[in-house]
């Protein structure tokens, strides 16, 4: 059975030249788009669109396109990766709109996140935190075997839940406050609950989150939208395991 | 523990310590004033009033509750503020109403509109029973103990004001808002929390919202309604 025919869309988007300038919402009008085509892919018949009628086309981060690198973003109709749970812009679906709705397009807005160029925002935060203590440090020797190390099944679980996260950013878009807690607590988890990451547990919750403040994300007030909105459906409870390792981190100082 | 204060999650400690402390302070008077419906001849009220007001360790409490509201209060107002300029440029288009809870993303709000009533509150009732003194608020004798009839100042003025009973049901109703998310919230942020007991506090957390805001519901409109003769 062929896929339904969406006969007329209104494609309302921030346009933005460059970090510097001020941008504006367009609005373009696009026609017959299958609603099994994916969002993104309806960016590129917009986008084909445009450059045939010699207006620069829409800049958007995206890569993998099967869900796994976390590099589109989009804040769709008011909710980021748009109306679909459990999926990142790339795995949504034209089928999830209507024929003639206006679809508003954002970039993800916080302080932490500049727009670099219409729909493109810096993530480099991100990058940033990690960098603080987002590792293991493994100075010397050679690689021990995966299982010489008996880790419970149920913390394993857990910390693959945790290392579940691509750092798309939506945690943060979703976020009343732009607080970027919950990728920050998901990567703190997911070495907390191992042995090898248990070394360095202190320094790893003070220097994230010491990071996470000086980059201007804001502080979390657990609406939990982020883990609405979360394309991998990581839980808050890593951002209660991210309050207790701080306070045990900062206690004992 | 010198940079904890200055660290998003140490600021969140206070808004949870505070906001516990407080929560306690509220069941503890919600338990007193519900003395005033269960004796009619006003005495059980007047001796409970009596005693929270001569109590040392009450009398010791009472500034520290007052600075526990000034904490929590000032702290929340700048909280916002640092976390409103997280995000300089806003969204055109919000559906948040899937992802969370209107209590959640409107705490600010409820809180502020606890705190109006919270005000008119005390004008009413702890400035006149303090202060300035009032002419309902009479003086009675019970068991040998000269004390304030607080029974007739409270009683007369939820009888007599209608406006002040429905401001103190609507306060009532508020709290309980507030508290549907503040009393999980804290716990989570305090560390407290895990996938089991996510649940668990949510599920306590909103019967300590509702009985709290029956419990002072209940109590203008058994005035209100006549249900003391």
């Amino acid at each position: 059975m062929a896929d339904k025919i969406l006969k007329k869309l209104k494609i309302k988007v921030w346009r933005q030249n460059n970090a510097k300038s001020k941008g504006k919402f367009e609005t373009y009008t696009i026609e017959n788009i299958s609603t099994g085509s994916s969002f993104l892919e309806m960016m590129d018949i917009l986008n084909n669109q445009l450059i045939e009628e010699g207006i620069d086309p829409i800049a958007f981060d995206h890569d993998c396109r099967e869900g796994i690198c976390g590099t589109c973003s989009l804040y769709i109709n008011g909710r980021p990766h748009g109306p679909d749970t459990e999926v990142t812009t790339c795995q949504l679906h034209m089928r999830k709109f209507k024929d003639g709705e206006t679809i508003t397009i954002e970039p993800w807005r916080a302080r932490a996140f500049p727009v670099i160029k219409d729909l493109v925002v810096d993530r480099t935060a991100f990058e940033k935190i990690l960098q603080a203590g987002g590792f293991v440090s493994v100075n010397t020797g050679g690689v021990p075997d995966a299982n010489t190390i008996p880790i419970n099944r149920d913390d394993a679980e857990e910390s693959m839940d945790a290392a579940a996260c691509i750092g798309c950013g939506a945690c943060v878009a979703a976020c009343k406050n732009s607080s970027a807690m919950l990728f920050v607590s998901a990567k703190v988890s997911h070495l907390a609950k191992l042995p090898q990451g248990k070394v360095e547990a202190k320094s790893r919750a003070k220097n994230m989150v010491s990071k996470m403040d000086e980059l201007g994300f804001g502080g979390c007030t657990n609406t939990q939208a982020c883990e609405a909105e979360c394309p991998k459906s990581i839980s808050i409870t890593n951002i209660a395991r991210l309050n207790r390792e701080y306070l045990v981190a900062r206690i004992s100082e | 523990m010198s940079k904890f204060l200055t660290a998003s999650i140490g600021r969140k400690f206070v808004m949870s310590l505070s906001g516990l402390f407080l929560m306690v302070f509220i069941a503890v008077h919600l338990g007193l004033n519900l003395l005033l419906i269960f004796d009619n001849s006003g005495e059980l009220f007047n001796q409970g009033a009596h005693f929270m007001a001569t109590n040392p360790l009450i009398k010791v409490m009472e500034p520290i509750l007052g600075l526990g509201f000034v904490i929590h209060i000032v702290w929340s107002f700048f909280l916002e503020f640092v976390n409103w300029k997280a995000r300089p440029v806003k969204y055109a288009q919000k559906n948040m109403s899937g992802a969370s809870t209107w209590a959640s993303r409107n705490m600010l709000v409820l809180g502020a509109l606890v705190l109006v009533f919270l005000i008119i509150h005390m004008i009413n009732f702890f400035v006149k029973m303090k202060f300035t003194g009032d002419p309902l608020l009479t003086e009675v004798t019970i068991n040998g103990t000269h004390m304030h009839n607080a029974y007739a100042l409270v009683s007369a003025t939820f009888i007599n004001s209608t406006v002040l009973g429905i401001l103190h049901i609507l306060g009532g109703v508020l709290l309980g808002i507030h508290l549907s998310h503040g009393f999980w919230s804290s716990f989570q942020t305090l560390g407290l929390n895990n996938k089991n007991w996510l649940q668990r506090w949510k599920a306590i957390g909103n019967i300590y919202a509702v009985l709290i805001a029956v419990g002072y519901a209940v109590i203008p409109l058994y005035f209100m309604l006549g249900m003391y003769k």
